[in-house]
Order: structure tokens, then sequence, then C-alpha cells
């Protein structure tokens, strides 16, 4: 199983290390045509207008579109997340519009509104995760075709698409790969 | 159980900005333009340092009117100086919901005995050091993150240089001490012992590292990512120069390919002139920012 990490900006290197000790081959991803061979890509936490703007102007958006459409699964965290929607309420940037839903950034509030809580997810099994939302944006409705998998007060946080994962906090702060490893399953078919 | 405030979630904003390039903007426009380059935060101020050495006097933290305008203005996070020790500067900006303080040698010192006890605010502190036992300290205060001084408002890079080049070879030398060489390390650089364990330990500072303090060119902001930063800061840099948005645009373009030559040829071209800027060296020791606070 082979993933990339995209490394335009944001927590880069604790995807990769997440990942990796999740079980997957992992590659830093730099250049739009280091994806093609690609099972996974994880779009990491960062700001979200950056990664955009960096995605549009070094040739990532139409890649990554047309590597979905042979089946890549792509993985998003909290950025990754806005990344990977329809629509998003609060902003006209740049998405992909992988994933069926809507969201809004920053919307739980400015950093000193950011928390962490723990979150039930029955997908991963086992305790509850601890999950940390900075600056996060929340799903505010999803199409027919998305499965909801957690909800904070009941905010949607966690949010799949066949081979799509959405996810308003951040695992990969935590030493938890539970999220990580449901992610290589998805890719692998087992779940 | 829910908590805000914590450890992890003031500096896991820090980490989100990993790669990025933080801007000193003094308007709403100039956000704006900030913004739209790509960069992941602004600095709010009323002027930037380069004006702040030429025009001389107290400086302070700036008018809550101007910050508030420019958190309205962008939706990146909005950051905002307060003067070293002057915790009330500190309190006022925790009421305006700034995502971020520099506690900053740039504004004039409140205190020249005590940094800010950070660790009693909700919202995360960014400070200066020169060198590893310094970001230790104030790390050891409750910063969330980390930057190096440098010698703001001169669009010199050298003493950025010399503090990164500081910090990362001190946290090597660390790393090679035998344990029990470790309280005689944390008492030469005057550094909290366990602080200086875990750095030797794990090789890294406990928290985000930028550059900032003479930053102005592209080629500027990718030799401090080639020396170890996490990030960049520009103050006076981009709107200083003569073409702001493609300076502002090149610089987030080269932070992020910092290691390809290629790229960095092709966004260094054709955005005109950069700052003039004030070589460091011929600054008397009282012009020196950077000997501000310890």
């Amino acid at each position: 199983m082979k993933v990339g990490v995209l490394a335009l900006q944001g927590d880069v290197a604790e995807h990769v290390s997440m990942t990796r000790a999740a079980g997957a081959e992992v590659v830093e991803v730099r250049y739009s045509n280091q994806i093609e061979g690609l099972d996974g890509l994880i779009i990491p936490g960062g700001e979200s207008t950056t990664v955009g703007k960096l995605m549009e102007r070094f040739g990532f958006v139409d890649e990554i579109r047309k590597h979905a459409a042979r089946g890549l699964g792509v993985f998003g965290t909290c950025t990754g997340l806005i990344l990977l929607s329809r629509e998003i309420s609060n902003s006209g940037q740049v998405r992909l519009g992988l994933m069926d839903f809507v969201v809004k950034r920053n919307a739980f509030g400015r950093q000193v509104d950011s928390f962490e809580a723990d979150i039930e997810i029955q997908a991963i099994g086992g305790p509850p995760m601890r999950a940390v939302f900075i600056r996060a944006p929340y799903i505010l409705s999803v199409g027919q075709g998305v499965e909801v998998l957690a909800r904070f007060e009941d905010k949607i946080v966690l949010a799949r698409q066949e081979r799509h994962l959405a996810c308003a906090f951040h695992p990969e702060v935590t030493s938890d790969t539970r999220l990580h490893r449901y992610f290589l399953d998805m890719l692998a078919g087992k779940v | 159980m829910v908590e805000k405030a914590t450890f992890t979630v003031k500096k896991g904003l820090a980490e989100m900005l990993k790669g990025g390039v933080i801007m000193d903007v003094t308007t709403p426009e100039q956000a704006k333009i900030a913004e739209d380059a790509g960069a992941v935060a602004v600095m709010a101020l009323e002027r930037v340092p380069a004006d702040i050495r030429a025009q001389g006097g107290v400086a302070r933290m700036s008018d809550p009117a101007i910050i508030e305008a420019i958190m309205e203005a962008v939706t990146i996070p909005v950051m905002a100086k307060c003067r070293i020790g002057h915790f009330v500067e500190a309190q006022i900006l925790e009421a305006l919901g700034v995502d971020y303080i520099d506690e900053s040698e740039v504004l004039t010192p409140a205190d020249e005995e005590h940094h800010i006890d950070k660790h009693q605010f909700k919202v995360p502190f960014v400070c200066g050091c020169r060198n590893l036992g310094e970001a230790l300290r104030r790390i050891g205060e409750g910063a969330a993150m980390i930057r190096t001084k440098g010698e703001a408002g001169t669009g010199d890079v050298v003493e950025a240089v010399r503090h990164m080049r500081r910090v990362m070879s001190e946290i090597r030398r660390l790393t090679s001490m035998r344990e029990d060489e470790l309280m005689a390390a944390a008492k030469e650089m005057q550094a909290p012992y366990e602080l200086v364990v875990q750095v030797a330990k794990e090789g890294k500072l406990p928290v985000v590292n930028f550059a900032a303090g003479g930053i102005a060119t592209p080629a500027d902001a990718a030799l401090m990512m080639q020396l170890g930063a996490d990030g960049i800061f520009v103050g006076s840099g981009i709107f200083k120069s003569d073409n702001s948005a493609a300076r502002a645009r090149a610089i987030v373009d080269a932070t992020a390919h910092y290691n390809d030559p290629d790229i960095l040829a092709k966004v260094s071209r054709g955005i005109g002139e950069p700052m003039r800027g004030l070589a460091a060296a011929s600054l008397k020791e009282e012009e020196r920012l950077q000997v501000r606070g310890w």
C-alpha cells in the first residue's frame, strides 16, 4: 500500500509518521506527477486558503481529480476536509469537490475557541478518540452517497464517501493511529 | 470531557502554519493582499518594523481598532504584538480574540527583567530567540511557538541566519551528550532542565520554530527553510518593496518549494525591487532590537 502526503504546507511530518506507523509505504508529494501510482493521498492540516492556492499554482487540482476518477482515495484532515468538499458555505476558495457535502470554515470560532474532546467513532471500534479541533470546520449537510461516521454535539466532524475520508479534527497530532489504519483498510477494500 | 486552551491546542495551531509565511500588515487592504498571495496568517500592526526603526519613540501594542479591522478583512489567523513583559497588553489582545500573541522585541519592552507568564492565557504566544537557551526559557514560560529574532526592520538576513544556525547546532550538540552531562548543559544555557532533557531525547524543539527578522526575498525564505526553519515571518520585506503582491506570492511559493532551485529561480524573476534595507552590521548597539529581552 503506497500513500502520499501532500507536502505543500501544513503538518506534513505528523501525517507521514502516523501513516508509516499504520503500516503503509509513505511518500511526501511535492509535485503533481508524484500522484501517479499512489493508492491514497492525504491532505494534511494547514491553512486551507494557502494549500488551495498552492494546489492551483502547481497543477494539483486537475491531477488529483483525474486520479480520484481512476480510484485514488483521499483522506483530508481539517484543511483537507475543506478542500474535499463540494461547497464551502462561507468562502468561494478553490476545492476539489470529491465529496458531496457543504462545509463551514472556522465553524467553531477563532483560536481561543479551539478545543479537544472525546469523540465516539463506531467505525474504528474501541474507546472514544481524543480529537483536537483547531479553528476547525464542520460539515453542515451531506448528500446521499456520504456516510456520517462521527458527530460532536450534533455537528458532523467525520464522513466517508466511497474511498474518500474527511475529518474536521487532527488525529495526526495525537498518538492514536486508528483513523489512519481505517483509511488504509478503506483503500484495501477491507471496510 | 471538552478542554480548551490545552498546550496541544495552543501549539497545534502553530503546527498547522508549518511550511507557510506569516506577513506583517498595517491595513485591511494589505491583509487581503497577504491572504490572496497565500499567507498562512497575518501579523496586525500599526507600523512595520522598518518604520518603527525610522521613526523612533516608544513602540506599543497597536490600536485595537486596527487589529479588529484586519480580523474582519481576512479568514486566516490574525496575530498581534505586545511589549515584552506587558501582560495587560496581552490581556487586551486576548479579549480582542486574536489567534496568536507575539511578545515582541520589535516593540519597546515594558519589563527588562520578566517576560509574560504565558501559561495564564488561553491565547497562545510566539516569542523570539537568539539561541536554544532563550528558546527554552520562553517555552518554560508557556510560549507555544518560537521564532528567531533576527534583526527586524533591516531587510538583512544575516542575524536570522546566525540565530537559526545557533539554535540548530545547539540542538545537535545536546543530542550527542551523555545523560549525566545534561544538567551542566542546562546550567550553561540557563534553560529549564526538563526541557533540555526533552530536546536531547527528541532532537528537536518541543514547539514549532519559524525564522524572522530580515527576510526580504524568496531566496532568503528558502535559505531559512533549508537551515531548518519550520516557516517564515516576513515583516517589512513585503510592504516596503515596490511590488508587494508579486513579492508576497513569490515568498509563499519559495517557502513551499524551498529545496527546488528551478522553482526558486522562476518565482524570483521580475518581482520588482526588494526593500532597500539597512546592513545589520552598521547598527549601533542601542539600535539593535534583538538584545531586548533575555
